[in-house]
């Protein structure tokens, strides 16, 4: 079944869509990320213009981080305090990045900049990831558990403008959340993301708060942002297309809650591996596309006529 | 029932100043773009209309040109830099057709001269209007590229012997519009020559507008724009929050 998308202006199979989103909510719900790191790049490869591929990502983003802080929130996993102050960081970067983003499109390196922050963000985050569950799924194997310091205090904890977040418990100057917040709001403008690969390892490693809060915090920063962000990009540049984006989500809210059914029968290093592996291929894919000489080497864009 | 129809048209109309001119019609004069959408096929179908029995002489050919809206257009280069292939050169054209397809009745090149082609523009290179101050020598890559571009996504095309004459009067062709049409007024032309020499022409419109939902939501979003967003927002936390609601109540 085709159907014509009103902004995007293309007309693509309704089930392909639906299965997309699926796979991608399905991947989500087992890992406990948004997906908007797979979603973006997939919409760029079945030929969806990429602004509208990066606006309407942010609005999927914003129903699966709904549909996955509301589990969160009754496990009492979501330190509001720290969100919230995570999202005034994350509205500042959000607008800087739209800013970048409207800049960046008028000189033709939108898509290059795009792909570079994929290749980079993807590509770290992956190794680090890879690194991190390959080293304590050994550990586990030699049965040697290795204690680690819950409050070791770095540069992070001699800032200013401390204040307490009681879900955390930690007693941490604003400062160091309100710049994760507004670098992944920032990273949700351009990417289409809800930067939940970023801030998860953020949040454990830098600011050191318990694992238990970390997903749904982020899920719940992420809410606010991507919000924003999909606003945002609707009233500047007219790129969201609800169609689109209704089919995408109609398959990832399903595919999430089958995700997470099997999420849970699966060990958590195993899951971490997956997904580290995962978020490596994005960024191998999207990096080799950047290195190898295009079989076509001029694009045309069609200039918007107001 | 089509071409009782061509016949009625070519007795209901003034008779014209040449020898030779062409009736004709087409299947439909507006197109809605609706959400099942997928791409449409318009019939241009005619006679050639005499006022004496048909010259002697080389046949006669016939070219219809089907023509979207012009847009401006930025083509750019990618170049190697840092080991990183980059747009680098950019080029802007002041106006490219959308859409562009030729059909004939025979090889372009036999069916058309050269100098008609520049006279009429009829081919899609004709078509393609540079900024004034342009050096052509500097943009023909671009040119040649968006050519290259666009015929590979088949938004331009060129079906040579396409077109049916039958008898030297009657003639039909089939011009296949894509799935990712754009809005605006499509030109259809249709050329008669004998020789590559154009003797008639006949220009007609095509309108295409989204409709329905499509329009609906189409002029939502840049007429309304935040409203727009708001309804994808809200769209986005009822999907959101009926589906958890939903799959814990099949968990029960």
């Amino acid at each position: 079944m085709q159907i014509y998308l009103p902004i995007a202006e293309v007309s693509i199979n309704a089930f392909l869509l639906l299965g997309l989103g699926g796979i991608v909510g399905f991947m989500s719900g087992m890992f406990g990320v948004g997906g908007g790191f797979l979603i973006t790049p997939l919409l760029f490869f079945i030929g969806i213009p990429p602004a509208v591929a990066v606006a309407t990502g942010a609005n999927q983003v914003v129903a699966s981080s709904v549909s996955g802080v509301l589990a969160q929130w009754k496990r009492k996993a979501v330190d509001v305090r720290m969100g919230l102050v995570m999202q005034a960081g994350g509205l500042v970067g959000s607008a800087f990045g739209i800013a970048v983003f409207a800049r960046l499109a008028a000189l033709g390196q939108v898509d290059l900049f795009v792909q570079l922050c994929y290749v980079l963000f993807l590509g770290v985050i992956g190794a680090l990831m890879l690194h991190e569950s390959v080293r304590s799924l050994r550990r586990a194997r030699k049965a040697t558990t290795l204690v680690r310091r819950t409050h070791s205090h770095t540069w992070v904890h001699r800032l200013p403008f401390k204040m307490k977040f009681r879900a955390s418990g930690l007693y941490i100057s604003v400062l160091p959340p309100l710049a994760i917040g507004a670098g992944v709001g920032f990273l949700s403008a351009i990417m289409g993301v809800g930067g939940g690969f970023i801030m998860v390892p953020a949040m454990i490693y830098l600011l050191g708060m318990p694992t238990k809060v970390v997903v749904g915090t982020s899920l719940f920063q992420i809410i606010l942002v991507s919000a924003f962000t999909t606003l945002m990009h609707a009233i500047t540049s007219g790129t969201v297309d609800i169609m689109l984006a209704l089919l995408l989500i109609i398959g990832s809210v399903v595919g999430a809650q089958v995700g997470a059914r099997v999420g849970v029968k699966l060990q958590a290093e195993q899951l971490r591996i997956l997904l580290a592996l995962m978020v490596l291929a994005v960024s191998l894919k999207v990096g080799a596309d950047l290195v190898l000489p295009p079989g076509e080497t001029y694009s045309v864009t069609p200039e918007a006529v107001q | 029932m089509i071409r009782a129809l061509a016949f009625c048209l070519a007795f209901a109309l003034p008779a014209a100043a040449q020898e030779e001119s062409i009736v004709a019609g087409l299947s439909q004069t507006s197109i809605s773009i609706t959400t099942n959408y997928v791409g449409s096929e318009i019939l241009v179908f005619g006679a050639v209309r005499r006022e004496a029995p048909a010259p002697a002489g080389p046949p006669l050919d016939v070219i219809v040109v089907v023509e979207g809206p012009h847009t401006p257009v930025v083509v750019r280069r990618k170049e190697r830099n840092l080991g990183i292939w980059m747009n680098a050169e950019a080029e802007r054209i002041e106006s490219a057709p959308s859409f562009y397809a030729i059909a004939t009745t025979g090889p372009l090149n036999e069916v058309l001269s050269e100098e008609d082609d520049l006279r009429e523009r009829i081919t899609i290179g004709q078509a393609i209007k540079l900024a004034d101050d342009d050096d052509t020598a500097d943009s023909q890559p671009f040119t040649d590229a968006l050519l290259r571009v666009r015929q590979a996504s088949g938004r331009y095309r060129i079906n040579e012997s396409s077109v049916w004459l039958d008898e030297q009067t009657l003639f039909r062709a089939d011009v296949a519009l894509p799935s990712d049409l754009i809005e605006g007024q499509y030109r259809v032309r249709i050329f008669l020559t004998r020789e590559g020499q154009v003797i008639d022409v006949l220009e007609r419109d095509i309108g295409v507008r989204k409709a329905g939902l499509e329009r609906f939501l189409y002029s939502l979003s840049r007429e309304q724009s935040l409203l727009y967003g708001l309804l994808s927002l809200a769209l986005a936390v009822l999907a959101g929050w009926g589906a958890s609601a939903i799959f814990q109540r099949l968990r029960r």
